[in-house]
């Protein structure tokens, strides 16, 4: 079987677009696991060309004026799932409430790229790199599942299972992802190490914490590239929840991520150099995210 | 219905309407149906910017849309850009006098590219040019000029809506 590119889509498949939720849910639930949703098709027809999937039936969502918002409230900012990249990149609102997720986004690989792809897209394809799980997980991003029986809501970190593997059931559809807004005093950061400026993630890290005092507190790192999904380092945050964060502290959470993380060695890198290389930017990070922190008129 | 759609869209500033089946990408049936070869298969992946188009004035991979996809919609080529050698565009004028252009193959992905850069925004530094281009390959490696091309088409375009000092003493 041809696993190589080609210049064309070697699979026959059904078409449909739809123009509400409800019909592409009704869609999805007739059609099962022959379907694919197709949002940007950045990855969906890299893998359709090589055949690594052939679904008999296509859904394209990108026609779903429902699925493409991004709207800011008092407890937070919500974000259609198709919404492009490229319409979260230029949007105030992410930039000023959830700087950590917007320089993620900017940092991913080309203008064209991110012209096409989505934000649901980029979470559904669940590639242990994703760019923007780190920073919407330190966030505590909730995403809403969607199926002709109902709606369920579950944090981001419970929502991937394994390398392109998530918590959703067969019939259900990523509808919306809810960021909630972040207590004053907050500082946050992303940073990624990649070979080239339009490769996948050799390591990603995003931090977010609020600064009481000298403390700091919720403190939240969060790893892609690492591990078989993007994940917590927790015993890392447990070392700096509530402790005046020093230089020398700092490179102690690094050091503390980098022995929580699993990393293999693969196309991109080793696991030697991923923990070496997260060691450093754990520590980086936090420092810019202290850099970050700004404080409102009435604490300041 | 893996059988033919029917879509229509505005290609250039002209509607066309052809019969498209769910599998066929937009490059292909801008290069070999509608012969507008401009437009350049490379990667394949969305790793070179080759096959770039504007789509409603964005740009996009052709390799990696549905033709289906871009019903209603508007594309431009690189064959939209100009009739010949009189009527360049800035742009492509200044990738020939800056010698912006090796083999020529990722010549129209760039332009493009750098077209959408300048209309958002029109005087970028050269950070913002190499960031806004970067997945834009070329394998000659040919960086250099393209960057200044695309600074000179800036710069005279800005030269060309406000009158510069040089303007001004002659004017004067």
């Amino acid at each position: 079987m041809n696993r190589f590119n080609t210049h064309i889509i070697p699979v026959e498949f059904e078409y449909h677009e739809p123009r509400t939720i409800r019909e592409a849910l009704e869609l999805l639930a007739r059609w099962g696991e022959d379907a694919k949703i197709l949002a940007g098709g950045t990855d969906l027809l890299v893998q359709m060309k090589m055949r690594r999937v052939e679904p008999k039936c296509v859904i394209n969502i990108k026609r779903i004026p429902e699925l493409d918002y991004i709207r800011e409230g008092p407890a937070g900012v919500r974000i259609g799932a198709a919404t492009r990249l490229r319409r979260l990149e230029r949007s105030g609102a992410i930039k000023r409430l959830f700087p950590a997720l917007h320089r993620a986004i900017g940092w991913m690989a080309s203008v064209q790229v991110r012209n096409m792809a989505t934000i649901g897209g980029n979470l559904c394809n669940a590639s242990p790199a994703a760019d923007t799980a780190p920073p919407l997980m330190v966030y505590g991003a909730r995403v809403k599942l969607a199926s002709v029986s109902g709606e369920r809501t579950l944090p981001l970190e419970d929502f991937f299972t394994g390398p392109g593997q998530t918590a959703m059931r067969p019939g259900e559809m990523l509808t919306e992802i809810w960021i909630p807004r972040q207590p004053e005093g907050t500082g946050s950061a992303f940073i990624k190490v990649a070979r080239t400026a339009m490769d996948l993630a050799k390591v990603n890290v995003a931090v977010a914490l609020t600064l009481k005092g000298w403390s700091a507190f919720n403190v939240r790192i969060a790893l892609g590239s690492v591990a078989p999904t993007p994940m917590r380092a927790r015993e890392a945050e447990a070392a700096l929840e509530g402790r005046p964060p020093t230089e020398g502290l700092l490179r102690r959470v690094g050091d503390i991520a980098s022995e929580e993380i699993r990393p293999i060695t693969d196309v991109r890198s080793t696991a030697e150099y991923r923990r070496e290389v997260t060691k450093v930017i754990v520590a980086d990070a936090l420092r810019k995210a202290l850099g970050m922190v700004r404080v409102g008129g009435g604490v300041g | 219905m893996t059988e033919p759609r029917v879509i229509r869209f505005r290609l250039n500033g002209e509607w066309v309407q052809l019969g498209v089946a769910p599998n066929e990408l937009l490059i292909n049936v801008l290069r070999e149906r509608l012969h507008l070869t401009g437009t350049k298969y490379w990667c394949g992946i969305g790793e070179c910017g080759g096959c770039t188009v504007l789509l409603d004035g964005e740009p996009v991979l052709s390799c990696l849309t549905l033709a289906v996809d871009v019903d209603g919609r508007e594309i431009t080529t690189i064959e939209g850009l100009a009739t010949g050698e009189d009527d360049l565009t800035p742009l492509q004028r200044a990738f020939i006098e800056e010698g912006a252009i090796q083999c020529g193959f990722c010549t129209p992905g760039f332009i493009l590219t750098a077209q959408a850069l300048l209309r958002e925004n029109p005087n970028p530094t050269e950070e913002e040019i190499r960031e806004y281009v970067r997945g834009n390959l070329c394998r000659c490696t040919g960086y250099v000029n393209i960057v200044r091309a695309i600074k000179r088409a800036a710069s005279e375009a800005a030269k060309s809506r406000r009158p510069g000092p040089a303007a001004g003493a002659a004017s004067g």
